[in-house]
């Protein structure tokens, strides 16, 4: 009783402390850009990508993206690390088969939803969305098939090389920057005209690669946890 | 303003979560829910008022749009949640498999 008391009182406290700094310290709404009125007025130039948040994220912060790829190929390791199971072939994961209805149904949806990913991934320097995005709604197409067959299972040596390639072609295109321009992930190619599908230099092949990336783990993990036996 | 009350009232229900609840699972729901608060400030001290989102197409100017750094800062931090939550739950998998229960109270070493 008196932790509970404690943690309520303790709870308050931070709620009262961060809302009171926002609002004396921080006004709603106010204009307080510093570094990014340079990103804003002359990312489009610079980059060539209309969407200014891929600007930010592919080119001028990439390596803080690589860093970012890199944290979630080590927790997907981690976790296949963790639940590592070696039963094989497959085992029924439950033990009713799912209804006709969501066999027919994950059936039509798995293409258009791994077409949906990639419009999105392929598209990231233009609309909202990019290669992280994307490649969660790959791993979701994956999901439907997991929920759909209580056998189904990926090809996990495919699915290793296809992440290995793609996550080598990010850190490839980094080191070809770096032999052309002088630093890591210089934009070597042409920027092209804003607005177009095929703009914006290295931003396009760097998104593709972590849309795949970024599907092709997830859908590990999604694996991992499945597979596993009570 | 309210953006910033619903961020700081996320958290504090996030805290309050990983004080008082013994399932394990619920522990991680809370991580995420202070998780979602933390994003949720971040866009919110980023907004200017009349803004549109950072994309330059169409007749869209410069002058128009909210800040783009804090939303590129929490798509890299919704991607490191992902990545945790993940880790979490395969470490309660185990932790179920090993003990048989989500109490933190009856697992060995995990009382506080």
């Amino acid at each position: 009783m008196i932790k509970r008391i404690f943690s309520i009182l303790l709870v308050a406290l931070v709620f009262f402390a961060i809302f009171m700094t926002l609002a004396t310290d921080v006004p709603f709404g106010e204009d307080r850009t510093g570094v990014s009125s340079r990103y804003i007025y002359e990312g489009v130039n610079e980059t060539g990508a209309v969407n200014l948040v891929t600007a930010i994220v592919v080119n001028y912060r990439g390596f803080d993206t690589l860093g970012e790829v890199t944290v979630l190929f080590v927790a997907a390791t981690g976790i296949g690390a963790i639940l590592y199971n070696r039963s094989h072939p497959v085992k029924k994961r439950s033990k009713t088969e799912a209804s006709l209805i969501v066999r027919t149904g994950s059936d039509i949806l798995f293409p258009i939803m791994l077409l949906f990913g990639a419009y999105i991934f392929v598209h990231g320097h233009l609309t909202p969305g990019g290669g992280f995005q994307g490649g969660a709604i790959i791993a979701t197409a994956f999901v439907f098939k997991y929920v759909a067959d209580t056998r189904y299972s990926i090809d996990h040596a495919k699915f290793t090389v296809t992440e290995s390639i793609v996550g080598m072609t990010f850190a490839l295109i980094g080191i070809l920057g770096l032999i052309i321009g002088g630093f890591f992930l210089f934009n070597f190619l042409p920027n092209g005209s804003p607005a177009e599908l095929l703009s914006a230099g290295i931003i396009p092949i760097i998104y593709v690669a972590i849309g795949i990336k970024v599907g092709a783990e997830i859908t590990g993990i999604i694996d991992n946890m499945m597979g596993v036996q009570q | 303003m309210i953006f910033y009350l619903a961020a700081a009232f996320l958290m504090a229900i996030g805290i309050y979560t990983l004080l008082a609840k013994k399932n394990l699972i619920k522990m991680i729901l809370g991580i995420t829910l202070i998780d979602s608060g933390v994003n949720l400030l971040l866009i919110s001290i980023g907004y200017i008022n009349g803004g549109t989102a950072p994309i330059l197409l169409g007749d869209v100017k410069p002058s128009q749009v909210v800040d783009p750094l804090p939303q590129a800062l929490v798509l890299t931090n919704i991607v490191i949640g992902v990545s945790v939550t993940a880790l979490a739950l395969s470490v309660v998998i185990r932790v179920y498999r090993h003990y048989k229960t989500l109490n933190s109270d009856e697992v060995r070493d995990m009382k506080w």
